[in-house]
Order: structure tokens, then C-alpha cells, then sequence
């Protein structure tokens, strides 16, 4: 009886994980996209339930239309409240490809948590993300981090596998993207559809309202556009063309 | 090359068969676009698993912020509605000379008893005053006091039909849009007439806007015009959201 990991070392990749992986590679990619020609129409990023161009904004990208209010025409005060809510018209055109984005976006979305869920399904079943993701505790000794970490930056092509079992680090990146940052992204996505957040209202209250969602929602999508870009360096390090076959075909047997 | 072209132009014709049975549709048609079938499936599951008597959040008095307001800002204007239509505008404008006093909304279609309703008759029926969160599509949200008439009231005083799905409505800036019955009956549906304590300025859509809030802010029309109740689905043409390349359904 041949031990588990030692298998999956064999093995590589297995079929369900190859499927989900590109399935969900292509999800990511086309949402990443239109999720960026969704931002462009409105680059400004807020805290709380409300933000608009005749609010402050935490952060605004320097990318598509920042409007400021001296760009609207005579904002008008309509309230008795402190601090004078105002109105403000916008009368020009802007940039808006937000019809077509949008509806990529979910379409892209429902594949992505669709992949998303049969892997994790696949993955708690088969003991892969307890096995092969979650680090053990005494991995998490500072000093196997450090050496992890110095492992890195020496050259691995041929060193490393195309499958689990994985390093510390790399263990550390799958499960955060895929347990919380993924899931994260679809909550507060979620968080900003107005039917959802009226069924569920508690995503407003757990991520400090639809703004904050949104903000979050953003820095979630950088961290993601890092991960990528470092997972393919990875890849390249490790021998491209190796470890493309092996998460597309398999490992030869 | 040749055989290619055949089996285009033979798919172009079933799309535009397609098209025209959209007619009779009961359900929004995708068109065999594939986005479109995205927005169905979204559409679809919302209607499945989400409760279907949930309210939007409703904020408080001092939640209330600054809105911009966007798109058409007067009907009447050509330079304030980039869809400006001659005769509707003209006909805005007459409407806004006398404070909308002539102003009538049409509710029509699949109802008992077709009828216009003055401004002043809408303001006589029972209202609802919500705090609710406007939520654009471009990605800016804003809070505002909105004070109306439930579309379901004004509906019930029509009579709606059993057969009746869908509800149409049209504007002064030459828009058209519409919701399914769930939407057009739920509570928070109102036809508003009041803004943050005030009457609706002319640039948020006097003298009535359409508040769906459980739906992305272009749903929520302005200037409005005209109400159908329908049987079918009708995607509004070259006037509606769907030609115009974006969803039908915004709930998101």
C-alpha cells in the first residue's frame, strides 16, 4: 500500500485539479479584465454606504474618468442636514463600457465559482487541500519559513515538482488565494448587488457597506493580478514548458 | 468559404427569427448571445434563491449624502438629454411651464381599466417615505429620502390582470424599460414625487421617477411618462437596455 503523498507525488497534478485549475484560470482572467473596464468609469474608491463624485474619496486610481465636482455644474444644496448634502448635474458623456463588462463579468463569475466549488468539494473529499494545502502546524516554525524563503531564491529548474507536494510558501499562497481571498472577492461581489445585499443584508453590516465592499473588492483583484504575475514567474523558474504539460495533460507515467 | 458563409447567414436568419418571436416571449430571449444567456442565468437564480419579500436597506435621516445626477437633467434641454427627442421634449416643456398640473401618468395594457393619473391624484393616495441606498452602475452610490406612490397601488387601481407579467414604463427623455411583476409589486417599488423632504428636481427626474430599489440605479427611470402592464416580455427595441448592449435584469 503505497503512501498517499508519495502517490500524488507520482501522479502530479490530478485530472479534477487540472480541469478546475484552467477552468478557473480563464474565469479569473476575463473577470480580471472586465472588472478593470468596469473600474474605468469610475476610478474613485470610498469607506461606507455612500461615495460619489461629490464626496470625498479614499483613494482615486489615476486611470478613465476622475470627475471631479468643479467638473459638475452648480451643485445645489437640497437638505436641511449638517454638512449640506448637495445636487450636482453631469451634462458630457464619459467613457462607459460597463454594458458588455458587466455582463462578462458574471458570466466569468459563474464559471469561476462553479470551478470554484467543485474543487473545494473534490478537495475536502479526496483530503488534497488538508494533505497537499494547509501547512502542518510544526511547518510554521520561523526558521522552516526562513529556509523556505532562502530556497526561493536559489535556481530550481528540475529541483521541483510538477505537483504536491508543495513548499511552505507555496502552501501558503494556494491556500490563501483559494480559501480566503476567492472566496472573499465572490462576498463582497455579492455584497454590491443590490438584490443580494437586500436578501442578505448582514454583508453590508460584516464589510462596512456596499462602498467599502467595493474598495475591497478592488484590492482583492490586486492581489490577485500579484499572485498571477508571481505564479507565473514561478512557473517559468521551474521549467515553463514542464509545468505547463503537467497541469494540462498530466504527469507521464 | 462558401459553405461557411451558408452556415452564418443560415444563423443569422434563425437569430432574426429568434428576434421576432421575441414578441411572444414570457421570459427575457437571449438572442443566442452569449452574454445574454449570462444575464438569464443570473436573472434565473436570483429569482430561485433569493427570498422573494426581502426590503432594501433602509438608512437613516442622517445617512442621507450628496447626489449627482447624470444622464438627462431636462428633458426639454437638448444640451441636458443626450437621447433628445423634438416632440417629447417640446412636450416636457409645456408640462414643466405650468408646474405639470397637465401632466397625466398612462397606465395601459393588460389592466381592467386603463386609465391617466394627475400628479395631484397620485400625491391624494396613500404614500411611502424610504431612505434608500442609489446604487449606479458606473459604481458611485448615493442616499437619498424618496417619498411616492407604491407602483402596486397605482397598478391595483388600474387592475391588473392575471394574465399580466411584465411591467413597461417610458419616459420624457425617450427611454423605455421595464420589470418583471415581483419587482413591480414589491413594497419599496414607488413612484416618487419627493426627494430628501422636497419636491423631485427637475434634474432627478420630475415630476415622477421610478425607485426599483433592489435593482442597479438605470432601472429606477426618470420623467415618467407612460406605464404598460404586459403578458409578455417586450425588450423595448433600439429604445430599451438590452439593444443598448446592457442587462435587462440589474439586480445583479
Amino acid at each position: 500500500m503505497p503512501d498517499p503523498a508519495s502517490t500524488s507525488q507520482v501522479a502530479g497534478h490530478r485530472r479534477w485539479v487540472r480541469i478546475c485549475h484552467w477552468l478557473a484560470a480563464a474565469g479569473f482572467l476575463t473577470l480580471a479584465l472586465s472588472g478593470f473596464f468596469i473600474l474605468l468609469v469610475h476610478p474613485r474608491l470610498y469607506l461606507g454606504h455612500a461615495g460619489n463624485d461629490l464626496t470625498p474619496a479614499l483613494l482615486t486610481l489615476p486611470i478613465g474618468n476622475d470627475l471631479r465636482p468643479d467638473k459638475m455644474q452648480s451643485p445645489v444644496v437640497f437638505t436641511e442636514l449638517p454638512g449640506a448634502p448637495v445636487t450636482a448635474e453631469r451634462n458630457f458623456p464619459i467613457f462607459n463600457q460597463n454594458g458588455w463588462a458587466r455582463s462578462l463579468h458574471f458570466l466569468a463569475a459563474w464559471i469561476l465559482v462553479c470551478a470554484g466549488a467543485v474543487y473545494v468539494a473534490f478537495g475536502v473529499v479526496s483530503g488534497h487541500i488538508k494533505r497537499d494545502l494547509l501547512p502542518r502546524g510544526r511547518e510554521l516554525a520561523p526558521r522552516a519559513l526562513l529556509q523556505d524563503l532562502k530556497s526561493h531564491l536559489r535556481p530550481a529548474v528540475g529541483s521541483v515538482g510538477t505537483g504536491p507536494p508543495y513548499g511552505l510558501l507555496q502552501k501558503l499562497t494556494y491556500a490563501s488565494v483559494m480559501l480566503v481571498v476567492l472566496p472573499l472577492m465572490v462576498a463582497t461581489g455579492l455584497t454590491m448587488s443590490p438584490a443580494v445585499a437586500a436578501a442578505y443584508p448582514f454583508l453590508l453590516d460584516l464589510f462596512g457597506g456596499y462602498q467599502t465592499a467595493r474598495t475591497i473588492h478592488f484590492f482583492g483583484f490586486a492581489a490577485l493580478v500579484l499572485f498571477l504575475l508571481v505564479h507565473i514567474a514561478m512557473v517559468i523558474a521551474t521549467g515553463f514548458g514542464r509545468q505547463l504539460r503537467a497541469m494540462t495533460w498530466g504527469n507521464p507515467r | 468559404m462558401k459553405q461557411q458563409r451558408r452556415i452564418f447567414l443560415k444563423g443569422l436568419a434563425s437569430s432574426a427569427g429568434v428576434l421576432l418571436a421575441g414578441c411572444s416571449q414570457t421570459e427575457p430571449p437571449t438572442y443566442g448571445n452569449v452574454l445574454r444567456m449570462g444575464d438569464l442565468l443570473t436573472y434565473k437564480a436570483h429569482r430561485l434563491l433569493l427570498p422573494a419579500h426581502s426590503l432594501a436597506r433602509e438608512y437613516d435621516y442622517s445617512d442621507i449624502s450628496s447626489v449627482p445626477a447624470i444622464g438627462t437633467t431636462n428633458p426639454a434641454d437638448p444640451d441636458k438629454c443626450p437621447s433628445f427627442d423634438a416632440e417629447n421634449g417640446s412636450a416636457y416643456e409645456r408640462l414643466l411651464a405650468n408646474r405639470f398640473a397637465d401632466w397625466r401618468l398612462v397606465v395601459e395594457g393588460s389592466v381592467t381599466a386603463p386609465r391617466g393619473f394627475s400628479l395631484d391624484e397620485l400625491k391624494r393616495m396613500p404614500s411611502r417615505t424610504q431612505i434608500t441606498r442609489h446604487t449606479c452602475e458606473e459604481g458611485w452610490s448615493a442616499i437619498a429620502q424618496w417619498t411616492g406612490v407604491p407602483l402596486r397601488s397605482v397598478l391595483e387601481a388600474a387592475g391588473i390582470r392575471s394574465t399580466a407579467r411584465y411591467v413597461q414604463y417610458y419616459s420624457y427623455d425617450d427611454w423605455a424599460d421595464g420589470i418583471d411583476m415581483m419587482d413591480a409589486l414589491h413594497p419599496q417599488t414607488i413612484l416618487a414625487y419627493g426627494m430628501n423632504g422636497r419636491e423631485l428636481p427637475i434634474s432627478h427626474g420630475a415630476p415622477i421617477r421610478l425607485r426599483v430599489e433592489k435593482q442597479l440605479g438605470y432601472k429606477s427611470m426618470k420623467f415618467l411618462r407612460r406605464i404598460v402592464v404586459t403578458d409578455h416580455f417586450d425588450d423595448n427595441g433600439a429604445k430599451g437596455n438590452i439593444q443598448n448592449g446592457w442587462s435587462w435584469y440589474a439586480g445583479i
